[in-house]
C-alpha cells in the first residue's frame, strides 16, 4: 500500500492547479503578442535567406552568366533548362535560360555552383501567383528580377562573403 | 391603443412577438460580438492577435463568417435520413433560443415570469440532447455518431449533478423563479448576500458541470478534434452548420445568465450606493463568459473515463451531500439563517 498523498488531494480538490494556469494564462494575456501584422509587419530576414531565383549583371550592364550549364547540372530537382550559343561578339552566352519554380527546392546549390555568381537566391518570397504557368520562369523574368532586387542581392552577398 | 394591445387577441400577440423579437435580436447580436470575443480571448492566451482584419479590430468579423456559412453550399451526406439531418441543427437551435423565455435580465424584465422557471429551463436544455443525437445518427457516418453518443452520455450525466445543486438553491430561495432567487440575494450587505458565499462549493461545481453540460473544452470530447474529427458536426456544412454553432453558443451564454442569477446576484449591485439594474446582470454574464473562454484557453481535454469519474464519483456525491447540508442548515437556520431565506 502506498502512502496517499493528502496535499497533492487537497490540492485536487481546490483546484490549484487550474488556478495557477489561470494566473499564467493572465500573464500571457498581456503578454506582448509574437505574432507578426504579416502584411503590414514582416520578420527579419538572414543574408543567407534562398529566395525567389534572380539572374544578375555587372555594373557596366552586361550579364554575367557565361552559360557553363554548372547549375543545371548541380540542381537536384531538374528545374533548370540551358540553352547556349556564342554571341555576334563571340562571347559564350545563354539564349535560353528557363527555372521551373514548381520543380525548384531552395537548396541553393544553383548559386553555390554559379562561378560568377550570376544566378541567386534573392530575399523575396512573396511570389505567389494565380496560375502554375506563370511560376515557368524565363530569361527575362529572371534578369527582371536581377534588376529589381540587385540592392538587396549585392548586400547580401558582400555580409555572407566573409563566411564562405 | 393600450387597449388594443391588452384586450384583443391580435394585438396581444403583436405585443408579445414584440418582446420575442426585442430579446431575440439583442441576443444574436450580442452573439456575434461574444464570438469574437472568445476567439480574442484564446487568441491573446496563445499570444496571437486572433481576428483583426474584418472591420476596425475585426469586430464584424462574425458577420463575414455569417455570410460566410449562409451562402456556402449545403451538403448533404448520400446516406442521410434528410428529415431528421435538417431537423437536427434546428432542433438544437430552437431549444437554445427558447430557454431565454424565462430568463430575467432586470426585474420584471422577462418574458414568461413562471413559478417553475429553473425546471423550465433545465427541462429544455435536456431536451437539447435531441439535435445532438439525431444529427449524429441522421449523418449515417461513424465519427458523428461515436460523438453523438458521447455528448448525449455526458450531457444526461452532468444534468444529473446541475439538477442537485440548483435543488441546494432552490432549498434556500423557497422558490423555482429567478425573480424570487435573485430577490432572496438581495441584502444590505450587497455582494455579501449573494448565493456565491453560502454555496460557494456549488458555483464551482455548477461552472464546471456548465462547461460540461454544454461541451466546452476540457469537456469538448463530442467533438474532439484529434479523434473525431468534429464529432456530430463533421457532414454538416453551411447554414445547419451555422445553426449548430449558434445554438451552442446560445446555450453557453444561457449558463453564463444561470450562473449569474442563481450565484451572483443577477441584476443586484455589489455595493449598496450603485443602483441596481440591467448593467449588473450584463456586467455578470460578461465576467462568467470570460471565465468560459479562459477555461478554454488553458486546459487540455479531459479523457472520457475521467469526464464520466469527475461526473459520477466526485460531482454526484459532493452535490448530493450538499443538498442534505443545505437542507439541515436552512431547517435549523445554521450560520445565522444565511442559508434560510425564504419570504416570511
Amino acid at each position: 500500500m502506498s502512502q496517499t498523498d493528502f496535499s497533492r488531494k487537497a490540492g485536487y480538490f481546490l483546484l490549484t492547479d487550474y488556478a495557477k494556469a489561470f494566473m499564467l494564462g493572465m500573464r500571457y494575456f498581456f503578454a506582448p503578442k509574437a505574432t507578426l501584422n504579416y502584411p503590414h509587419e514582416k520578420g527579419p530576414l538572414s543574408p543567407r535567406f534562398r529566395g525567389e531565383h534572380a539572374l544578375r549583371r555587372y555594373p557596366n550592364g552586361e550579364e554575367r552568366c557565361i552559360a557553363c550549364k554548372l547549375c543545371e547540372a548541380v540542381c537536384p530537382a531538374q528545374a533548370i533548362t540551358i540553352d547556349a550559343e556564342p554571341r555576334d561578339d563571340g562571347s559564350r552566352r545563354t539564349t535560353r535560360y528557363d527555372i521551373d519554380m514548381t520543380k525548384c527546392i531552395y537548396c541553393g546549390f544553383c548559386q553555390e555552383a554559379c562561378p560568377v555568381d550570376a544566378i541567386v537566391e534573392g530575399p523575396n518570397f512573396e511570389f505567389s501567383t494565380e496560375t502554375r504557368e506563370e511560376l515557368y520562369y524565363d530569361k527575362d523574368k529572371l534578369l527582371d528580377n536581377g534588376a529589381r532586387w540587385e540592392a538587396e542581392i549585392a548586400r547580401n552577398l558582400e555580409m555572407d562573403a566573409p563566411y564562405r | 391603443m393600450a387597449e388594443f394591445f391588452t384586450q384583443t387577441g391580435l394585438g396581444m400577440g403583436l405585443l408579445l412577438v414584440g418582446q420575442v423579437l426585442l430579446l431575440v435580436v439583442p441576443l444574436l447580436l450580442a452573439l456575434a460580438f461574444l464570438m469574437y470575443a472568445d476567439r480574442k480571448i484564446w487568441a491573446a492566451v496563445m499570444m496571437r492577435r486572433g481576428p483583426n482584419v474584418v472591420g476596425v479590430f475585426g469586430l464584424l468579423q462574425s458577420f463575414a463568417d455569417f455570410l460566410k456559412y449562409i451562402v456556402k453550399e449545403v451538403v448533404v451526406p448520400a446516406g442521410a435520413d434528410r428529415a431528421v439531418f435538417f431537423l437536427a441543427p434546428m432542433i438544437s437551435f430552437v431549444m437554445a433560443m427558447i430557454a431565454w423565455a424565462v430568463i430575467p435580465f432586470n426585474d420584471g424584465w422577462v418574458l414568461a415570469d413562471i413559478n417553475v422557471a429553473i425546471l423550465y429551463v433545465f427541462a429544455i436544455s435536456s431536451l437539447e440532447v435531441y439535435g445532438v443525437i439525431m444529427g449524429g445518427w441522421a449523418s449515417n457516418s461513424k465519427y458523428p455518431f461515436l460523438g453523438s453518443l458521447r455528448s448525449a452520455a455526458q450531457m444526461i450525466s452532468y444534468e444529473v449533478s446541475i439538477g442537485l445543486i440548483i435543488i441546494g438553491v432552490i432549498i434556500s430561495t423557497g422558490s423555482m423563479n429567478f425573480g424570487a432567487i435573485v430577490e432572496a440575494q438581495e441584502g444590505a450587505g450587497g455582494i455579501l448576500h449573494w448565493y456565491f458565499l453560502p454555496h460557494f462549493p456549488m458555483l464551482i461545481l455548477f461552472f464546471v458541470s456548465a462547461l460540461a453540460e454544454t461541451n466546452r473544452p476540457p469537456f469538448d470530447l463530442p467533438e474532439a478534434e484529434s479523434e473525431l474529427v468534429a464529432g456530430y458536426q463533421v457532414e454538416y456544412s453551411s447554414t445547419p452548420f451555422l445553426l449548430f454553432m449558434i445554438g451552442e453558443l446560445v446555450a453557453v451564454v444561457l449558463m453564463c445568465a444561470l450562473v449569474s442569477l442563481l450565484f451572483l446576484g443577477g441584476w443586484l449591485s455589489p455595493v449598496a450606493f450603485l443602483p441596481d439594474g440591467f448593467f449588473w446582470m450584463f456586467i455578470k454574464m460578461l465576467f462568467v463568459f470570460f471565465m468560459f473562454s479562459m477555461v478554454k484557453a488553458i486546459t487540455p481535454r479531459y479523457r472520457y473515463d475521467q469526464l464520466m469519474r469527475l461526473g459520477w464519483k466526485v460531482f454526484l456525491p459532493f452535490s448530493l451531500f450538499w443538498v442534505v447540508f443545505v437542507a439541515f442548515a436552512a431547517k435549523f437556520e445554521w450560520f445565522w439563517g444565511i442559508y434560510a431565506r425564504w419570504p416570511m
